[in-house]
């Protein structure tokens, strides 16, 4: 306490130090995350880049008037949430079920063994997927045309360029990256239930069935709906690795395969329609933004400690 | 009683060792497929028993030993330097904001914070490190863009530094006659031992797994690390074949000319063999680190 008194002065320059670490983090986000926040005017211009970013004209809502006109700005958001609601349902469902089964396991090693090797397919990048699902899939050579469908004896699908299969494609290569990860989260919650509840209810004569139903499933429900209110803060945004390396960006399947991040890559480095893509870019962190602000406003509403703010 | 959970337990072994199956099999398949001959892919497909067994596409590799040197040079380095620098990035950024008696403390975490929340999209990103930082074609560019540091890796280390270092501890420290920089490098940073291999193990498998860089910031193949290589390969491949009909002759010349579906199975192969060697190493932390993100 006394020392506090007369190094008031000092104080000033006490947290110097301080401040002198964060500056190459505070210079990263600036550049990497605060610039290109501003830099969103763009969609506003026609850009013209023998103008330059900053002499090109204003255009007001151009960009994204004819951005809605198009048949592209439907297609691309009703892809987008709803290949996130599958995911979202069915990635809970799977990971809850697969978290219950993996508690069952008594056995340390087996347990162990299991949760390494499904998280694995989270830890390869998409590129190797895009092949693994091409070794899948291919006209000529693919595993299922040269080996499951004719043991089924079903005839060779072009997968590539049909249209109506890659809802179902997507959401499997999606589920199979994903659920791993999502069990292990799941698999903590439950272990950290208390033994004791599973053992009165066995006491009590409860099943199994009914132990999961009324003690598991209750208890996590915290985590289950924090996780999927994020998913749903998150709806308008997809993973582009998906949705660009799977599809092998076959123009046959855009309909069912392209979302808005595939939409603003295209525009910005296939057919450089700038102010296309930029619109949609803004469309998209618009939205998205307020959809976080509302997804966390729910979790405040439900349970104020799992809220993010 | 007892027949139930045995039951249930061998419900949970046949599940869980179908998905553990599903996992791994697909990877089998690609380096079974890169060890067959181009004859026997073509005749049977992709298969797990080929009538006939090659290292045609190894050997092919073999002759562009310098590109995919070079490449793996490029994704080893950008793994390295990237994980170091975003290690120490983040957490001499986390330190200060852990502490609760620096001024302003809270508006720099909510600057943190925002980044999470709201983002200005690739278009806006791409012209500012394009136009105005001009890293198109660098090291910069497979470096920077996205990957160096996030918000959410900073406000986890930040909640490790605030939940597992006692104030205490620094407050001695300063008594001592430590300076705040002497504090964070020979207290604090030791103390976070766990927390950074937790996130220098998820950098490092970002940065050896991206793509996405290299697909938007460089396109001189001098630069290219392994997974570029792999992506640019596909498109190549996309834009022979849908154009082979329009460009005639030349066009067939260059698909010949192609890598086999065997080598793209190689090439593949060898994108992923590090980590699939690794993996057995640095599993129990991989999954353990999962948990850790999960609580905030």
């Amino acid at each position: 306490m006394r020392q506090l008194s007369y190094n008031v002065k000092n104080k000033k320059f006490k947290y110097l130090p301080l401040y002198l670490l964060m500056i190459p983090g505070l210079i990263y986000l600036l550049i990497n995350n605060y610039l290109p926040m501003f830099g969103m005017f763009i969609a506003f211009k026609n850009i013209n880049f023998t103008k330059g970013i900053f002499g090109s004209d204003w255009v007001g809502f151009q960009n994204f008037k004819y951005l809605f006109q198009t048949s592209d700005a439907f297609i691309i958001t009703r892809n987008t949430i709803l290949y996130n609601a599958a995911f979202i349902i069915l990635g809970t469902i799977f990971a809850i079920a697969f978290a219950i089964l993996l508690n069952e396991i008594k056995k340390k090693v087996l347990s162990r063994f299991y949760q390494s090797v499904i998280v694995l397919p989270h830890l390869i990048s998409f590129v190797v997927i895009g092949y693994l699902a091409y070794a899948g899939l291919s006209l000529e050579t693919g595993f299922m045309n040269k080996t499951i469908l004719p043991f089924l004896g079903i005839d060779p699908i072009s997968w590539y360029t049909e249209p109506k299969y890659w809802p179902f494609i997507l959401t499997i290569i999606h589920l199979w990256k994903s659920i791993g990860f999502n069990c292990i989260i799941f698999l903590a919650s439950i272990i950290s239930i208390d033994t004791e509840y599973y053992e009165a209810a066995t006491l009590d004569g409860a099943s199994k069935w009914a132990q999961i139903r009324s003690i598991t499933i209750p208890l996590i429900t915290p985590v289950i709906v924090m996780l999927t209110l994020l998913g749903i803060g998150r709806i308008f945004y997809s993973d582009f690795g998906l949705f660009y390396q799977v599809p092998m960006n076959a123009g046959f399947i855009s309909d069912t395969t392209s979302v808005i991040d595939t939409y603003v890559y295209k525009g910005l480095m296939v057919s450089g329609d700038m102010g296309m893509a930029s619109a949609a870019g803004v469309y998209q962190s618009i939205v998205g933004f307020i959809l976080v602000l509302g997804a966390n406003l729910i979790v405040r509403k439900v349970s104020k400690d799992n809220a993010l703010f | 009683m007892l027949n139930e959970s045995k039951v249930m337990r061998w419900i949970s072994n046949t599940a869980l060792g179908l998905f553990a199956a599903a996992c791994i099999v697909p990877f089998a398949l690609l380096i079974i497929a890169s060890f067959s001959s181009e004859e026997s892919i073509v005749r049977q497909g992709y298969s797990f028993f080929p009538e006939q067994f090659s290292l045609k596409a190894y050997d092919y590799l073999w002759l562009h030993h310098l590109e995919l040197g070079r490449a793996y040079g490029i994704t080893i380095l950008i793994t390295v330097i990237g994980t170091a620098v975003s290690l120490a990035i983040t957490s001499m950024l986390a330190y200060p904001l852990s502490r609760k008696d620096m001024p302003m403390n809270r508006v720099w975490t909510f600057v943190v914070f925002f980044t999470m929340l709201f983002n200005g999209g690739l278009v806006p990103t791409y012209l500012i490190y394009t136009q105005i930082f001009d890293i198109k074609n660098t090291l910069f560019g497979l470096l920077l863009p996205g990957l160096l540091m996030n918000g959410f890796n900073i406000l986890l280390v930040r909640t490790f530094f605030l939940t597992s270092i006692p104030p205490a501890l620094i407050e001695a420290a300063s008594i001592d006659g430590a300076g705040e920089i002497k504090i964070f490098y020979r207290i604090i940073l030791p103390l976070s031992v766990p927390i950074m291999a937790t996130i220098g193990l998820f950098q490092a498998i970002a940065y050896w797994n991206d793509w996405f860089n290299g697909l938007i910031y460089i396109t001189d193949t001098k630069m290219f690390g392994i997974q570029t290589i792999l992506t640019k390969m596909v498109m190549d491949i996309q834009f022979l074949t849908s154009n082979s009909n329009a460009a005639g002759l030349n066009a067939g010349a260059a698909i010949a000319e192609l890598p086999s579906t065997s080598v793209r199975m190689a090439i593949a192969v060898i994108g992923v063999l590090p980590i699939l060697i690794a993996y057995p190493f640095f599993q129990k932390y991989f999954v353990k680190g999962i948990t850790i993100g999960a609580v905030k």
